[in-house]
């Protein structure tokens, strides 16, 4: 009896000791590419001939450890998991929905037409839901034709998603300076939504509830992908079509299904960014979140929770950055250049792991 | 109609070339990449790299002929990352592909601005080839018969290009690599090095096309100038299925739709020019509406090739 115990605490115990290690393993393997970069980019600032210890100081200084920084941060955050959300659902399913910058864009400038025209004549929460249920409608609508040609006519949905972009863009940008256009004001943008009409921020600080919208999706998606049979069913698709169609499940409805809910929440995303921050849309604004999104969501290896860690750290950079620049007077494009180069190091240091992983086993 | 005066349909199939040769040429090499089984989403950063560096050497020597050179030498810079990270290491090439893009939009817009500042120096005109007899056809001659160099380059290779990979070994090995590497590793064959030569091929012409852009289309460096158009060149890549001559045909659609646009301004009719740039992609959806059927891609392509892995 007493030995049996005694076992299982060792047993425990070198359990803990491996758990630790692997954790440290993590740790390293997701600071070290982080911190490779921020080396290799200081390099760049050095030529520059800019302090690169004072050019992060600034950066984190603002998107990490200021107050409103960090407010920033958060916001910017909310519309940012939508995306990585809508993209994980289709990537999981197969599905290389790269048009979500689009879908983005249809989704908001369709809520940033409606809701400033509702808001006084309906109570705020439901203002804010008919908001939100319109962006997703219309980005979802905007994912449906390349969802019909690769459902029904096989047709790869890499091309026609990169169409949709093309034209979602340009399409936005029309009926802002066309059709939704602000009667009261002479610059090309869509009416305003007051601030009391929308999204309540939290607990007192400038913080977007829309954060937590993001949240609950990236979560909810997460699970539904990994733990229901709707999910399961998506990620047989996604592995090998082909069985999934000898296994009985109807493909192209659910390939439908996939695009409709990757184009709502892409299309939410926007809602979003417009009812929490932004208010309007102006002519010509196109934050192309997506394709910065993208290779996170795929370093992440499509984990919701990997996926906050990553957006969180491209939130912290691009506040940070936008201040870092105005101080020292380097350009905000050095910032993609850092997130270039992370992206690179983020890869490498996953390849290295994998390798590790392949020699011990 | 006055519309469709002489000047209006020169200046429009001469938009076409204009337009259409940076397309041709992305398309062309993003073809080339994709046989050899590389998903190049990269040449967007590719085109860019080709842009400044052309635009810069052209600039710095006042040679448009090292200009063009150097835009090679950028597109390949940039080409030659792709290679290492995604051909040797065998690294996700959607992720590389668009770090790639994003480091190269900020790398070009970044040395542009320490070296200019807020100037954009114009380029000087550059020479054109004038063909005897061909020139000398109304409309067409001037528009298509009087260009630069780089145009009929970018026309013959689509020639040469069928001919590569219709006859010749260098061809069937760079389609093997795409379609079953382990099979041309097998026959003694090196799949990395044939791969990564597709890569760099496509990054030459990709950053000649960038080079293009810059040095004859509009004769300044601004950043992001490219805007799109190596994703177009993705697109045309695919829909063409293989065939050079298809990338031909899309180029010169989407070069119409995109010279019609500036020609119609000129010619002072007022559309928003918003939806004039939709149109080569109305049109391309139209066309996979009707005609569209699964797009035959090569059986490996995005993913790495690691010898002795099933």
């Amino acid at each position: 009896m007493n030995t049996q115990t005694m076992t299982d605490d060792t047993v425990q115990t070198t359990e803990m000791r491996q758990k630790l290690r692997s954790i440290a393993g993590v740790l390293l393997m997701s600071l070290g590419p982080v911190l490779m970069a921020f080396i290799l980019s200081g390099v760049i600032l050095l030529i520059l001939k800019v302090n690169p210890f004072s050019y992060y100081g600034y950066v984190f200084g603002r998107g990490l450890l200021s107050p409103t920084g960090v407010q920033a941060t958060l916001t910017r955050m909310g519309p940012l998991l939508l995306i990585a959300a809508s993209l994980i659902v289709a990537f999981r399913a197969g599905i290389w929905n790269l048009g979500g910058d689009a879908q983005f864009l249809v989704g908001a400038v369709f809520c940033a037409a409606a809701t400033p025209l509702m808001a006084p004549h309906v109570p705020v929460w439901l203002g804010l839901l008919a908001g939100a249920a319109i962006s997703a409608i219309f980005g979802g609508l905007w994912a449906l034709l390349p969802a019909f040609l690769r459902a029904y006519q096989g047709l790869n949905e890499i091309i026609t998603t990169l169409m949709m972009n093309f034209l979602g863009i340009s399409l936005a940008s029309v009926l802002v300076k066309l059709v939704f256009l602000d009667p009261s004001t002479t610059v090309p943008q869509t009416r305003t939504l007051a601030v009391e009409d929308r999204l309540p921020t939290l607990f007192g600080t400038t913080i977007s509830s829309g954060l937590i919208i993001g949240l609950v999706a990236i979560l909810a998606v997460h699970f539904v992908m990994t733990r229901t049979a709707f999910g399961l069913r998506l990620r047989v698709v996604g592995g090998n079509a082909s069985a999934a169609v000898h296994a009985g499940l109807a493909v192209p409805l659910l390939t439908v299904m996939v695009f409709a809910i990757s184009g709502g929440l892409a299309g939410l995303s926007g809602g979003v960014a417009i009812l929490g921050q932004y208010g309007n849309v102006r002519a010509d604004w196109n934050p192309a979140y997506s394709l910065s999104i993208v290779p996170l969501v795929f370093l992440a290896r499509f984990n919701g929770f990997a996926a906050i860690g990553f957006v969180g750290l491209f939130s912290i950079l691009s506040i940070g950055a936008e201040s870092a620049a105005r101080r020292t007077g380097v350009p905000n494009y050095f910032t993609l250049v850092t997130i270039g180069i992370l992206l690179v190091m983020l890869a490498v240091s996953e390849y290295y792991s994998a390798k590790r992983q392949k020699a011990g086993a | 109609m006055t519309l469709f005066t002489d000047t209006f349909l020169i200046a429009l199939i001469a938009g076409i070339a204009a337009a259409g040769v940076p397309l041709l040429l992305a398309g062309l090499g993003e073809q080339l990449s994709e046989k050899a089984g590389v998903l190049n989403v990269g040449i967007e950063g590719m085109m860019l790299g080709g842009a400044y560096l052309g635009f810069y050497i052209a600039w710095a020597t006042e040679s448009t002929g090292l200009g063009f050179l150097g835009g090679i030498l950028g597109g390949l810079l940039v080409s030659s990352l792709m290679v290492l990270f995604c051909v040797r290491m065998g690294l996700n090439q959607i992720v590389i592909g668009i770090a790639l893009t994003l480091g190269a939009e900020g790398a070009t817009a970044l040395l542009h601005h320490v070296q200019f500042s807020r100037l954009y120096p114009r380029l000087s005109d550059v020479a054109t080839w004038r063909i005897p007899g061909l020139a000398d056809i109304p409309i067409i001659g001037p528009a298509l018969f009087d260009r630069e160099p780089v145009v009929y380059l970018a026309v013959a290779l689509v020639p040469i290009l069928v001919y590569v990979y219709r006859r010749t070994h260098l061809g069937l090995a760079v389609q093997a690599a795409g379609d079953k590497p382990a099979a041309l590793d097998s026959a003694g064959q090196n799949v990395l090095a044939i791969r990564s030569f597709a890569v760099l091929a496509c990054g030459g012409m990709v950053g000649l096309g960038g080079a293009f852009m810059s040095i004859v289309g509009a004769g300044v460096f601004v950043p992001f100038m490219t805007h799109g158009n190596g994703f177009i060149g993705i697109v045309l890549a695919m829909l063409a299925r293989g065939r050079p001559l298809w990338v031909l045909f899309g180029a010169v659609l989407f070069g119409a739709c995109l010279s019609a646009a500036t020609a119609l301004q000129v010619a002072g009719v007022a559309i928003p020019t918003d939806v004039v740039q939709m149109l080569p992609f109305v049109a391309v959806m139209l066309v996979l509406l009707i005609a569209g059927r699964n797009a035959k891609l090569p059986a490996a392509l995005g993913a790495a090739y690691v010898r002795g892995e099933r």
